[in-house]
């Protein structure tokens, strides 16, 4: 059952050094906020798994949180390159990182897999490429009804997943709408889970198209309003763009980063 | 783009970006489904539809389909996207129900290498361990470029995108050649066209390998190979595409110059 606790306490008592944490979110509803309180509280040594490691994975792979990351694109959406990620990949600052890297379908179908309790997925993809060869954790599969030779790819079983939400309510049930991406599958494929949300209200109203997470499904539930900045929770705040396209100076130079690091994640008060 | 800057007597002067991008806009025809890469894909993509396609279904790997956005997003997860659609899904359907099956006439997809047989790499320059450059990677392109019924490429041709042999197949094209997508069980038909700042090549039947069909007014066929890594063949019916005209340049400028895409919040 989620118990309803302090982003700080989330954070503190979810994820721990040398665990696999999935931060999921496409685009829209990135849980920065829960990134930076990951920074803040320096854990270590994290295999991180995203399928865009997009901003929030450059400031913790900037921070040295990660040994490893696992993911399928991994570029400024829009702007460029993620520079924390290559001075990381390519010269080992401030410390070595692992990579593993699949197709969006390959690490969607890896989540669904997790999801769905089995040890694997099957999907028509990889075939041809250079990532079918790369990847310990693709491999080709016989169909057993009709020969044709298919991709398998392995379950992804995170020990933690985070996603940021629009609302819970008091018991800890989550709602999100929107582009939702793979959140669900992410929190269901997960031993643990944090959700971030905007807003905690008496009572979750029916939505469209909207995505519940029972309460029994979500580990912590923790009230985070706008935690996806620069990213953004649909009918709460809209994606600052200009902060993505701000980032590739700030990420560029390692002491421009630094700073930014001290003054805004370091220097930050305290989540609640 | 001034170096290829040329004069048409009806839209004035424009750039090879935007006859680029404006070429890609012509190939879509009404009522074709387009998985839309962001970029020059997308800006593509959206000026067929607010041109001559408005029925064009425009599809992005966010989960969001039919996604109508006044304005080019920045990313394929805007706001506008979602808010615009006909239909948003989760990623994990917008590939198993939707790609994989065959479903979208075409992709449309950019790249950072391109070889002769329209192999894509979006991966690394130089080699995997110990790359020059290290790029995005992946994302949707490989299951794109296997199961749309068709691809298209667009990007600037020099000789660091157009080579003989890819660093790194990312997405593929014809493979190895002819029988290669077969082999391998790619169940679409694989890059049609690439269309660049210069022209457009397509494939031969026969070879699988890419040769120039089209050139853009002020373009020499000289010009193209320079710029092409491979030995670029002319096609006997090689033509001149047309100018960009004053209705197409001025949507296209008017979509650049749109605010944008700031929703997200509601009204």
């Amino acid at each position: 059952m989620a118990q309803i606790v302090s982003l700080a306490a989330a954070i503190g008592a979810a994820i721990h050094d040398g665990d696999t944490v999935a931060m999921e979110g496409f685009t829209h509803l990135i849980p920065h906020a829960a990134g930076r309180e990951v920074i803040r509280q320096r854990r270590r040594d994290l295999i991180l798994v995203r399928m865009t490691p997009d901003i929030i994975y450059d400031q913790m792979i900037g921070a040295g949180c990660a040994r490893k990351l696992v993911f399928s694109w991994g570029g400024n959406p829009g702007v460029g390159s993620l520079h924390r990620f290559r001075d990381a990949y390519e010269n080992g600052w401030p410390g070595p990182l692992e990579i593993e890297e699949h197709s969006h379908a390959g690490m969607a179908n890896r989540y669904v897999a997790g999801a769905s309790g089995l040890p694997f997925a099957v999907l028509r993809g990889y075939r041809g490429t250079g990532l079918e060869t790369l990847a310990p954790n693709v491999t080709s599969i016989t169909c057993p009804f009709t020969g044709e030779e298919l991709t398998a790819v392995a379950a992804l079983r995170p020990d933690v997943t985070v996603i940021h939400a629009q609302r819970a309510d008091r018991a800890g049930n989550v709602q999100l709408w929107g582009i939702t991406g793979v959140q669900k599958e992410a929190v269901l494929a997960a031993r643990r889970s944090v959700v971030t949300v905007e807003e905690i209200v008496d009572q979750l109203d029916p939505r469209p198209g909207a995505v519940v997470l029972p309460a029994w499904t979500v580990t912590y539930v923790a009230w985070a309003p706008g935690g996806a900045h620069p990213s953004y929770a649909l009918d709460y705040s809209v994606r600052d763009n200009d902060f993505y396209v701000a980032w590739d100076a700030i990420s560029r130079d390692r002491e421009a980063f630094t700073r930014w690091l001290d003054t805004e994640i370091r220097g930050e008060v305290p989540a609640r | 783009m001034s170096d290829c800057a040329a004069r048409d007597d009806t839209a004035g002067e424009y750039t090879a970006d935007e006859m680029m991008t404006i070429t890609a806009a012509r190939t879509l025809a009404a009522g074709m489904t387009c998985f839309v890469g962001i970029g020059l894909p997308s800006a593509a993509a959206n000026l067929a539809r607010v041109t001559h396609a408005p029925d064009l279904v425009l599809i992005y790997e966010s989960g969001t389909i039919g996604a109508k956005p006044g304005a080019l997003p920045l990313s394929i997860g805007d706001g506008i996207l979602a808010q615009t659609a006909d239909a948003v899904v989760s990623v994990p359907e917008i590939f198993n129900y939707w790609i994989q099956p065959g479903r979208i006439d075409l992709g449309f997809l950019g790249a950072a290498q391109i070889d002769k047989f329209g192999n894509i790499n979006t991966t690394v320059i130089g080699d995997y361990a110990k790359p020059k450059v290290r790029l995005p990677g992946a994302g949707g392109a490989p299951e794109i470029a296997a199961s749309c019924r068709e691809v298209t490429v667009v990007l600037r041709q020099n000789l660091r995108a157009f080579v003989e042999r890819v660093d790194f197949i990312t997405s593929v094209g014809f493979g190895d050649g002819p029988g290669a997508r077969q082999r391998l069980g790619l169940t679409g038909a694989g890059p049609q066209r690439i269309i660049t700042d210069l022209g457009v090549l397509e494939p031969d039947p026969a070879t699988c390998v890419f040769v120039l069909t089209g050139v853009y007014p002020g373009v020499s066929v000289a010009d193209v190979k320079s710029k092409t890594g491979w030995n670029l063949e002319v096609s006997a019916r090689l033509a001149e595409i047309p100018a960009p005209g004053p209705g197409e340049l001025s949507a296209l400028r008017a979509l650049v110059a749109a605010e944008p895409a700031t929703e997200g919040a509601s009204p």
